[in-house]
């Protein structure tokens, strides 16, 4: 199951568990305000190989079919899918 | 079915019958008898758990964190060092609410090296948020390593349960002991349930951090959870009578202390030798009492004031010290006085360090000394004041 | 068959963590558990990964995950396998996933525990080569010459002293039924392991080397590179023991200028020629062994 932002965000007592047991993939912050770059794909010169995927440490980037999507809400714009890119098909903006 | 048994080995019979899933253990005396003799029930097939060799006390605990976390009844036993080679764990279980059950027979901490009897190792560990109860004898001790899972893994409480025997004193000495049936101890004691595990339907994460807004919930929460223990205790024990006609007083248990003008407050096997000076004092004409405390968390604030409240003085006899201080006991029943303003004169003896004797005239001494002269801290027996 | 990013798990269990920009320790997580998927049980020792994917109500593992103690992966990874096993569940994983000082180090005791026993388990180190958590102090596999907060390069003393401790070998002679090393740079060749470990019975460990761009002194978009660099250089190498045997999976014949690799880096900025040539005869040692007595 991939981690997702929920509604809820804020717990009061009675919603804080007695245990350390919760949900798991709880997200409740973004992490794009890390960000002073931004990877941008130029699909004309994406192969889909999938290479920006493999190596994404935060694993931001989808493919959908062949064309490789980003999650901006969590892209900490580290730029690795621009290096790894063979066909320099992504920059940071 | 009566059979002779050694504290260790009526825990180890206990442990059979409440059939914990997972075994992790690491050999220390004077606990090794337990794991001995719960490694031979599995081999013979009469105790269903996992037994796992772990390299050391911390892994034992740790392990029994994972399994509780998997979702599975655990228990794990230790003495003295090996109970503080695991210390970091045990406020990791409780603030995880793992209700993971030790017995601690509890054993001199070096140095200097030694593997006698006393109870610094538990009582250093007082404030690590496991209930703490003191076995007196055989039978409780068997009693307890039933009753604690009750206690322990009940939903409003939650929280492990260290069971504490005395080294030797009571690991290792003989009595008889009644062994419950297995099936009504099944009665007694359902199958452990948890959502405090692991699910692949629905997975958890657990074990997580909490910044300064919510920690302090959590701590409350593990706090309050001792207030419930209390009923719970009550209920367990009222249960266990029910099924199998011994019946257990609580967090303290009381021997003639409703008229007592002098009462010894004690822990474990020393308040045997206590009830016994009690009669032989009443029997001169002075009105002794004692009163045991079984469990040191939940602490019996309440009893323990209602039983002083009318005495002339009372002393703590224990076999601790918390150095600089008074012993933790000791420490603990001013609390309680002071609580509740009853103003009985509290004196505080130190015995029995390192496994040393505490005598007959020992305990008479206490009687006789307490409520001359200021309230003080007197280590019996070494020749100083 | 081999892992592409065709026919990997597409879910992500290890997402909106709070890891620094480039952290190689982060995609080993994230790598590792797209090959073991929706049954894994991770253990994480308080470190960089609990840290960052932890953080009450900010819960970044979408698969069931726990936090151990910092010397207790391997320990708390043996009580989640029997537990989860005594409820009768099967084809789980229980995988740890600890740095280098929570395996080399403060975890060495609980791993060669549990590698004795024999324990059904995965146990995953990713080698960022210092206490990064905590700020980059020297751990067992820092390399000799890293500069670090507890091993500062001054006049007297320039950087570690030791060389890495060689878990790898360390966990083999336990003969374990799988051990291998891995890297970051090369993520199939982790991916694959990873579920070729998943697939073996008993204990496993893989080594992975995971750059921390704060902790080597390199750029956040740097970490890959760097993370292959030490193998085409030598200083690191991709390998398996199973069987009883060791198999070296690469050999790059002729290596790459290993004074490239650490003069690129931070932490090895004051190392001075013969301290390289320290590093390549230590480098050559080994390879000549290597090529000598594994397959």
């Amino acid at each position: 199951m991939k981690p997702y932002l929920r509604e809820k965000k804020s717990f009061a007592f009675e919603d804080i568990p007695e245990d350390t047991c919760f949900e798991a993939g709880y997200l409740v912050t973004v992490n794009s305000g890390w960000r002073s770059r931004t990877p941008q794909i130029d699909n004309e010169k994406c192969i889909g190989c999938g290479q920006c995927y493999l190596y994404c440490p935060d694993g931001v980037i989808a493919m959908d079919g062949k064309t490789p999507v980003i999650d901006y809400d969590f892209c900490k714009g580290c730029g690795i899918c621009a290096k790894i890119c063979p066909k320099s098909a992504i920059e940071l903006r | 079915m009566k059979r002779f048994l050694s504290g260790d080995e009526a825990f180890a019979e206990g442990i059979r019958l409440a059939c914990p899933d997972v075994i992790s253990a690491y050999p220390i005396t004077p606990q090794t008898v337990v794991v001995e003799r719960l490694s031979e029930m599995v081999e013979d097939g009469s105790l269903d758990s996992e037994f796992i060799h772990v390299e050391s006390e911390h892994s034992a605990l740790s392990c029994a964190i994972g399994a509780s976390a998997a979702g599975v009844r655990t228990f794990t036993a230790t003495s003295s060092q090996g109970l503080l080679y695991m210390a970091e764990g045990l406020p990791y279980a409780a603030g995880g609410r793992f209700p993971v059950v030790m017995m601690n027979a509890n054993r001199a901490t070096a140095l200097p090296w030694n593997i006698y009897g006393d109870q610094r190792d538990s009582l250093a560990l007082l404030d690590t948020g496991w209930i703490q109860e003191y076995a007196a004898d055989a039978q409780e001790a068997l009693d307890m390593a039933v009753m604690s899972y009750y206690i322990a893994e009940h939903r409003d409480v939650s929280t492990p349960f260290m069971v504490n025997l005395d080294g030797f004193v009571l690991t290792h000495t003989y009595e008889n002991v009644d062994i419950p049936d297995r099936e009504r101890v099944r009665e007694f004691l359902p199958p452990y349930e948890t959502e405090n595990c692991f699910d692949f339907e629905h997975p958890k994460n657990i074990g997580f951090s909490a910044g300064p807004e919510t920690n302090f919930i959590f701590k409350y929460k593990e706090h309050r959870a001792f207030e419930r223990a209390i009923h719970v205790i009550k209920e367990a024990e009222r249960r266990f009578g029910e099924l199998f006609g011994r019946k257990y007083t609580g967090l303290a248990e009381e021997y003639l202390t409703e008229d007592a003008d002098y009462v010894i407050i004690t822990l474990g096997t020393a308040a045997g030798l206590c009830r016994t000076i009690a009669d032989e004092l009443r029997r001169e004409g002075v009105k002794a009492g004692v009163l045991r405390i079984r469990y040191m968390r939940p602490f019996p604030n309440e009893e323990i004031a209602r039983a002083l409240k009318n005495a002339k003085a009372a002393a703590v006899l224990e076999k601790d010290i918390s150095f600089g201080n008074a012993g933790t006991v000791y420490v603990n029943v001013a609390a309680a006085l002071q609580w509740a303003g009853v103003s009985t004169p509290l004196y505080d003896f130190v015995g029995g360090l390192g496994g040393k004797d505490i005598t007959h005239a020992d305990i008479r001494n206490i009687y006789e000394s307490m409520g001359k002269g200021a309230p003080r801290v007197t280590f019996m027996g070494i020749g100083v004041e | 068959m081999a892992i592409t990013a065709k026919n990997l798990d597409k879910n992500e269990y290890f997402y909106g963590h709070k890891a620094c920009a480039g952290c190689g320790g982060s995609l080993a997580v994230r790598a590792a558990l797209k090959v073991l998927g929706e049954k894994s049980a991770a253990v994480l020792p308080a470190g960089c990964m609990s840290a960052v994917g932890f953080n009450f109500p900010q819960l970044c593992f979408g698969n069931n995950a726990i936090i151990s103690m910092f010397a207790g992966t391997a320990s708390m990874l043996t009580g989640v396998e029997a537990g989860l096993r005594r409820r009768g569940i099967k084809d789980f994983h229980a995988v740890g996933f600890a740095g280098d000082g929570g395996t080399a180090d403060i975890g060495i005791q609980a791993l060669s525990g549990a590698i004795d026993r024999g324990d059904d388990i995965i146990y995953i180190c990713y080698d960022n080569e210092a206490y990064m958590n905590t700020g980059i102090q020297k751990s067992g596999l820092t390399p000799f010459g890293a500069r670090t907060t507890t091993t500062p390069a001054g006049k007297n003393i320039r950087g570690n002293i030791r060389p890495k401790k060689n878990m790898f070998e360390i966990a083999a002679a336990h003969d374990i039924p799988y051990a291998a090393t891995a890297t970051i740079g090369y993520i199939n060749d982790f991916m694959e392991k990873v579920d070729k470990a998943s697939r073996i019975k008993g204990t496993k460990y893989i080594h992975v080397i995971a750059p921390c761009p704060t902790g080597w002194g390199i750029p956040v978009d740097a970490t890959v590179e760097a993370a292959r660099e030490i193998v085409d250089c030598g200083l690191w190498y991709l390998a398996e023991y199973e069987n009883g045997e060791f198999k070296i999976n690469r050999d790059p014949g002729e290596f790459t200028d290993p004074a490239e690799y650490l003069k690129k880096q931070g932490r090895f900025k004051h190392l001075t020629d013969e301290d390289v040539d320290v590093i390549i005869k230590s480098r050559d040692k080994k390879w000549e062994k290597i090529r000598r007595e594994w397959k």
